[in-house]
C-alpha cells in the first residue's frame, strides 16, 4: 500500500506543477498564447483522471491562468471535486480556485452546499477557515440562506480564529439574505465584547459596514461604541468606530455633544505627536496613527452642525481648531497628509462653508501642485468655494490650468469643474452672461476634449433660459459656426465638434437677433459640412432652413426681391449634397426642405410675398423643460392606466376573424396628404388649429405665455423690462472673445458701484448722528453688494401643473443595502411570543371578569 | 469594502489579482491594465491615492497604492475604508510576505502565487479586513504550512526533492533542456538504487 502511494506519487512527481507552468511560460516569450493552449490541454488530461493529487495540481495551475485572464469556468466541477477533497492541501487548493471564479451564474454551486457545511463542522480549524474564506467570496443568496444558521454556530466558536472569520463573513450573508440579520445580530452584538481583540475588531467592522447604510438602527449601539472608543488601543477598531460616530451623529444631538469633548482631545494630542514623529521618521506605521484624524474632523463637524442647531453655539471653536489643524495637514511637506487634509476639509466644507472660505489661498495654491490627486481634491473643494464675488477671479485662474495642462484626462476633469462651477445651483453666481458665453466660447479651442457635448449643452442652456443674452450668445455662435473648419481639424475623433450643433441651432432659431444671416446661412452650407458627424448635419440643415426663412423676411421687407430669389437659389445648390448623405435623418430632412425651397422659388417667381408663410413654420418658443417632467405629471383622477381599455379577446373567437380596428372605424385614407403638396396657408391654418388644442390641453407642455401662470412667485419673462446693455461692454467683440477683458470691467463697474454707493452712505451718514460707529469701509464687500451686470431671467425649467413634489425618486431600488433596512429594536412578536400575549391578555380579561373578551380570544 | 486587490510589476504584467465582486476575465484583464496605466505614469513623491479609475464601482472608490522596487501593490477600496489605514496595510501584507518568504522578491511571488493568496486570505477575507496584527497572521499560515507538510509526509519528500532539483537554477542550463530529459535520467537515477 505504502509502495503504491509512493510510486503514485512518484509518477507525478514529473507532471507539471505551478512552478513548471510559470517558468514553461516565461521561457516561450513569443509563442506564449500557443504555449498556454498546449497546457490547458494537458490540464483536461489531468482533469480526467482519478487521482485527486493529480486533479489537485491541474486546478492549481489553472488559478493561475485564470489570472492571465483564461476562462477556467469550465472546469467548475473539478474545482468542485478538489473542493471536497479529505486532505487540507487540496482542499485549500478547490476552495482558492472557487473563490477566484465562482459566481452566483455558476451552477454547481448549488452541489457545494453539503460540502461546505461538512468543512464548516470539521474538528480542524483551517477546514473550517479555508471554507469559510472561500465562502465569503462565492456566497450566493441560496447558500447565504441553507447556512446562515451553521455560521451562526460558529460565531460562538471556542477557538478566536474560527469565531472572528465567522462574524465576519456574516456581513456577506446578511447582503445576500437579509432575513438573517434579525435573528442573527443579538449575538453580533454580543461579539463587541468578545475577549479577543480580532473577534472584537470584526465585529466592530460588521456593524459598521451595515451602520453605514441605515445609521438610525444602530443608534442604540452609541453607548457601547462610545466606550469602546475610550477603552480601545486597536487603531483599526478606533478609526471604524470614529466613522461610524461621523454617520450617527447626524440622528442624535446628544450624541454629538458627548463626542465633541472626547474628539477635541484627540485631535489636540494625536495630531500633534504623530506629525511630529510621521516627519521624523517616516513611517507608515506611524503615520497610522494620524488615521483617525480626518475621521474625527468630519465627526466634530457634524456634532457641531448639530450642536449649533440645537442652541449651543459655542463650539464653533471646534470647527476652527479643525480647520486650523487640516491647515497644518496641507501645508505638510508629505503628500498624504496634504491630500488628506484637503479630504476632510472638503467634508467640513458642506455644513461649514464660511470657515473654509478663509482658506482659498492655501487651496488655490495646491492646484499648482504636481501631483493630480492633489490637484482634482482642490478642485473639488473650489466648487464649494466659489461665491458671486470671487467666481470669475476662480475660472481665470482655472483656465490658465486649462491651458497648462498636459494630458486629456485632467484638463477635461479642469472643463467639467469650471462649467460645474458656473452652472451651479441655477447659475447662481454669475453675474455677467457675456464673460461666462466667452468662457464656454474660448473652452472650445481644447483639442482633443471629450467634454464637446458639455459644452454644448451649456450653450443651449444659457442661450434658451437667459434671454437678455441671446444677442451677444447668437453673434458669438455666428462667428464659432463661420471658423467651423477649424474645430474640426481632426473631426473624426474630436468631440468639440458637438458645439458646432449647439451654434448651428443657437443660430436657427434666434436668427432675429443676427446681424447678417445671409452670412451663417452660407457658412452653414459650406461642402465641408457634410464631412461632419451626422446629427449635426441634420441640426445644420434644419436651422439653414430657419435661418433662410429670416433671409427671406429681412429682404422681403426691404423689397429686394432679387436678393430673395438668390437666397432660394443658393439653397437650391447646396442641399443636393445633404440629400446624397448616408444618413437617413439628414436626407430626409434636406429632400423635405429642398422641395420646399423648390416650391418657395416657384411663387417668388410669380411675384408672390412667401417671407411671412416660411417663417411661420418656425413659428413659436421653445421653452426648456426639466428633466423630471414627464415623470412627475400626475395621473389625473379616475384614469386607471392598468386597467384594460377593450376587455382581452376570449379565447373562443375564431383566430382568422379579420381583425377589427380596436380604437375607431377605420377612415378612408386620405390620399390627398400624401400627393398634393399642402399649402402654406393650409400648414399655418393646420398650426394654428393645434395650438388651439394644445393650449386647451392641460398636459402640454405650454410655450411662454403659461409660464407666467406657472411660476407666479418668478416674475414671468414678459414683465421684466428688456433691459438696457451697459454700454460699458462692447456688443461687438471683434475676434474671438477674451474672458480676461470682462474681468477687468467687472472690476471696474464694481469699483464704481461701490463709489456710488460710498458717496450716498457718506450723505447718509451727514444726516444721521455722529455717535453710531464708523462703518468699515474697506471690509470685504458682502454678496449683496454685487449686482448683476445685466438685470438677467433665468427662465426657470418647466414643470408640469400639480407636479407632485416628490425627491425620493433618486434612490436606486437595485441598491442591496435597502432590504438591510431592518429596525433591529423593534419588537417583532414571533409565533411563540403572540401566543404568549394572548394567554396574558386572556387572563387579564378574566381577572376583570370580562368574559366576551376571553371568548373573543378563544374563538 | 475592499473591491480588488492588485500585485503587478512595472511593466503591468499581473502577479497576484483577487477581486472580491465578480467580473468575468476580460474585464478584470482590462481593469488591471487601467489600473497600471492610472498608477505607473505617477512620480515616486506623489501621494499614494489615485481617483478616476472608471471600471471598478464608480464615483466611491479610489486607488490606494504603494510601489516597492519592482511591484505595485493596488488595492481598490470604497468610501468606508480610512486611506491611511490601507496604506498601512499594505505595509502589513509586504512585511508579512518578507517574513514568509524570507526576503521577498518578484520571483517569489511568480512561482508561489498560490502562496500569497492564501497569506492573503488571513488579512483580508470577502473584502473586509479580517487580521491586521503580522504576527497573529505568521503564526495562522505558519500552521496551515505545517499541516500541509504533515499531509505530504513520506509521499511528499521525492516530490519536494524533483521540485529542488527543478528549481535550480535553470538559466544557467542550456534552454533547450526540457524536463522531460531530466526525468529520465531521475528514473534511470532511481532504478540503480
Amino acid at each position: 500500500m505504502a509502495l503504491k502511494i509512493v510510486k503514485g506519487s512518484i509518477d507525478r512527481m514529473f507532471d507539471k506543477n505551478l512552478q513548471d507552468l510559470v517558468r514553461g511560460i516565461r521561457n516561450h516569450k513569443e509563442d506564449e498564447a500557443k504555449y498556454i493552449s498546449t497546457c490547458i490541454d494537458e490540464i483536461k488530461q489531468e482533469l480526467k483522471q482519478d487521482n485527486i493529487a493529480v486533479k489537485a495540481n491541474a486546478v492549481c495551475k489553472l488559478t493561475y491562468l485564470q489570472m492571465l485572464g483564461y476562462d477556467i469556468s469550465w472546469a467548475a466541477f473539478n474545482i468542485v471535486e478538489v473542493m471536497s477533497s479529505s486532505k487540507f492541501t487540496y482542499k485549500r487548493i478547490g476552495y482558492l480556485a472557487a473563490s477566484q471564479c465562482f459566481h452566483e451564474g455558476t451552477d454547481v454551486i448549488m452541489l457545494t452546499t453539503n460540502q461546505i457545511r461538512k468543512d464548516l463542522s470539521s474538528p480542524n480549524q483551517y477546514d473550517t477557515g479555508v471554507a469559510l474564506t472561500g465562502l465569503s467570496c462565492f456566497v450566493t443568496p441560496d447558500l447565504a440562506r441553507d447556512l446562515a444558521n451553521d455560521i451562526m454556530t460558529l460565531m460562538s466558536h471556542t477557538k478566536p480564529y474560527i469565531r472572528k472569520k465567522a462574524v465576519l463573513i456574516m456581513y456577506k450573508v446578511f447582503l445576500k439574505y437579509p432575513e438573517s440579520l434579525r435573528p442573527a445580530f443579538p449575538r453580533l452584538k454580543e461579539k463587541l465584547e468578545d475577549p479577543d481583540p480580532g473577534v472584537q475588531s470584526a465585529a466592530v467592522n460588521v456593524i459598521c459596514e451595515l451602520a453605514r447604510r441605515n445609521p438610525k438602527n444602530y443608534l442604540s449601539l452609541a453607548p457601547l461604541f462610545f466606550k469602546l472608543m475610550t477603552s480601545s488601543t486597536n487603531n483599526w477598531v478606533l478609526i471604524k468606530i470614529i466613522k461610524l460616530f461621523g454617520a450617527l451623529t447626524p440622528l442624535e444631538p446628544r450624541l454629538g455633544k458627548k463626542l465633541i469633548e472626547p474628539l477635541t482631545n484627540l485631535i489636540h494630542s494625536r495630531l500633534v505627536i504623530t506629525l511630529h514623529r510621521a516627519s521624523v521618521e517616516k513611517n507608515v506605521c506611524l503615520i497610522g496613527l494620524v488615521l483617525p484624524i480626518v475621521c474625527v474632523c468630519v465627526c466634530v463637524s457634524n456634532a457641531v452642525l448639530i450642536s449649533l442647531s440645537s442652541g449651543m453655539p459655542n463650539h464653533s471653536a471646534s470647527i476652527q481648531l479643525c480647520v486650523q489643524k487640516l491647515r497644518i495637514l496641507i501645508e505638510d511637506s508629505d503628500q498624504n497628509l496634504k491630500y488628506l487634509g484637503l479630504l476632510a476639509m472638503s467634508k467640513i466644507l458642506k455644513t461649514h462653508p464660511k470657515s473654509v472660505q478663509s482658506h482659498k489661498d492655501l487651496i488655490l495654491q495646491c492646484l499648482d501642485d504636481k501631483d493630480e490627486s492633489i490637484r482634482l481634491r482642490a478642485l473639488d473643494l473650489l466648487y464649494g468655494m466659489v461665491s458671486k464675488k470671487n467666481l470669475m477671479e476662480i475660472v481665470k485662474k482655472l483656465m490658465l490650468h486649462v491651458d497648462k495642462a498636459e494630458g486629456t484626462t485632467y484638463r477635461d476633469e479642469l472643463l467639467t469643474k469650471i462649467i460645474d462651477i458656473c452652472s451651479q445651483s441655477n447659475y447662481q453666481y454669475i453675474t455677467n452672461f457675456e464673460w461666462y458665453i466667452s468662457i464656454l466660447v474660448e473652452l472650445t479651442r481644447l483639442e482633443g476634449t471629450r467634454h464637446g457635448h458639455l459644452i454644448a449643452s451649456q450653450m443651449l442652456d444659457v442661450a434658451i433660459r437667459v434671454k437678455a443674452i441671446r444677442g451677444f450668445a447668437v453673434a458669438q455662435m455666428a462667428m464659432l459656426l463661420d471658423s467651423g473648419h477649424l474645430l474640426t481639424g481632426n473631426m473624426q475623433r474630436n468631440g468639440i465638434c458637438e458645439v458646432l450643433y449647439a451654434a448651428a441651432w443657437i443660430c436657427g432659431e434666434f436668427s432675429e437677433h443676427l446681424d447678417d444671416p445671409m452670412q451663417t446661412l452660407e457658412a452653414m452650407l459650406r461642402p465641408k459640412v457634410a464631412s461632419l458627424p451626422g446629427h449635426i448635419q441634420a441640426v445644420y440643415v434644419q436651422n439653414a432652413a430657419k435661418l433662410f426663412a429670416t433671409v427671406l423676411q429681412k429682404h422681403e421687407g426691404a423689397t429686394d426681391s432679387q436678393a430673395a430669389q438668390d437666397t432660394s437659389q443658393l439653397l437650391i445648390e447646396r442641399l443636393p449634397l445633404f440629400v446624397q448623405s448616408a444618413n437617413l435623418e439628414v436626407q430626409e430632412r434636406a429632400s423635405c426642405i429642398l422641395q420646399l425651397v423648390k416650391y418657395i422659388q416657384k411663387l417668388q417667381q410669380k411675384d408672390v410675398e412667401v417671407a411671412e408663410e416660411v417663417s411661420a413654420l418656425f413659428a413659436g418658443e421653445l421653452n426648456p423643460v426639466a428633466p423630471k417632467a414627464q415623470k412627475k405629471v400626475p395621473v389625473p383622477e379616475g384614469l386607471d392606466l392598468d386597467a384594460w381599455i377593450n376587455e382581452p379577446p376570449s379565447e373562443s373567437e375564431s383566430e382568422d376573424e379579420k381583425p377589427k380596428a380596436v380604437f375607431a372605424k377605420e377612415e378612408p385614407k386620405q390620399s390627398r396628404a400624401r400627393h398634393i403638396e399642402v399649402d402654406e396657408k393650409e400648414l399655418a391654418r393646420r398650426r394654428e388649429a393645434r395650438k388651439q388644442e394644445q393650449a386647451n390641453n392641460p398636459f402640454y407642455i405650454k410655450s411662454s405665455p403659461s409660464s407666467q401662470k406657472v411660476y407666479q412667485d418668478a416674475p414671468g419673462v414678459e414683465h421684466i423690462p428688456v433691459v438696457q446693455i451697459d454700454l460699458s461692454v462692447p456688443l461687438k467683440v471683434p475676434g474671438m472673445p477674451m474672458s480676461e477683458q470682462y474681468l477687468k470691467l467687472e472690476e471696474e463697474r464694481r469699483q464704481k458701484e461701490r463709489a456710488d454707493k460710498k458717496k450716498k452712505d457718506k450723505k447718509k451718514k451727514k444726516r444721521e448722528k455722529r455717535g453710531k460707529g464708523k462703518r468699515d469701509d474697506s471690509g470685504p464687500e458682502s454678496e449683496e453688494d454685487i449686482t448683476p451686470a445685466h438685470q438677467v431671467d433665468i427662465v426657470t425649467e418647466e414643470m408640469p401643473e400639480n407636479a407632485l413634489p416628490s425627491d425620493d425618486d433618486d434612490k436606486d431600488p437595485n441598491d442591496p443595502h435597502k432590504a438591510l433596512d431592518i429596525d433591529l429594536d423593534k419588537y417583532v412578536p414571533s409565533a411563540e411570543n403572540t401566543l404568549h400575549k394572548v394567554t396574558v391578555c386572556m387572563l387579564h380579561a378574566e381577572k376583570q371578569g370580562d368574559l366576551s373578551i376571553t371568548r373573543h380570544f378563544l374563538v | 469594502m475592499i473591491k480588488a486587490i492588485l500585485i503587478f510589476n512595472n511593466h503591468g504584467k499581473p502577479r497576484l489579482s483577487k477581486f472580491y465582486e465578480h467580473y468575468n476575465e476580460d474585464i478584470e484583464q482590462q481593469i488591471i491594465r487601467e489600473t497600471f496605466h492610472l498608477v505607473s505614469k505617477r512620480d515616486e513623491n506623489v501621494c499614494n491615492f489615485l481617483e478616476g479609475g472608471l471600471l471598478i464601482g464608480g464615483s466611491d472608490n479610489k486607488l490606494i497604492y504603494r510601489h516597492y522596487a519592482t511591484l505595485y501593490f493596488v488595492f481598490c477600496v470604497d468610501s468606508a475604508e480610512s486611506e491611511l489605514g490601507i496604506l498601512d496595510l499594505i505595509q502589513v501584507f509586504v512585511e508579512t510576505l518578507d517574513k514568509c518568504f524570507e526576503n521577498v522578491c518578484e520571483l517569489d511571488l511568480i512561482f508561489h502565487v498560490d502562496k500569497v493568496h492564501h497569506i492573503l486570505a488571513e488579512m483580508v477575507m470577502g473584502g473586509m479586513v479580517l487580521e491586521t496584527n503580522m504576527n497573529e497572521i505568521i503564526t495562522q499560515v505558519d500552521a496551515q504550512v505545517k499541516m500541509e507538510r504533515s499531509e505530504a509526509g513520506i509521499a511528499g519528500a521525492p516530490a519536494r526533492a524533483v521540485s529542488a532539483v527543478k528549481n535550480m537554477n535553470l538559466p544557467e542550463m542550456p534552454k533547450n533542456i526540457n524536463i522531460g530529459d531530466i526525468s529520465i535520467k531521475v528514473n534511470l537515477l532511481l532504478q540503480r538504487l
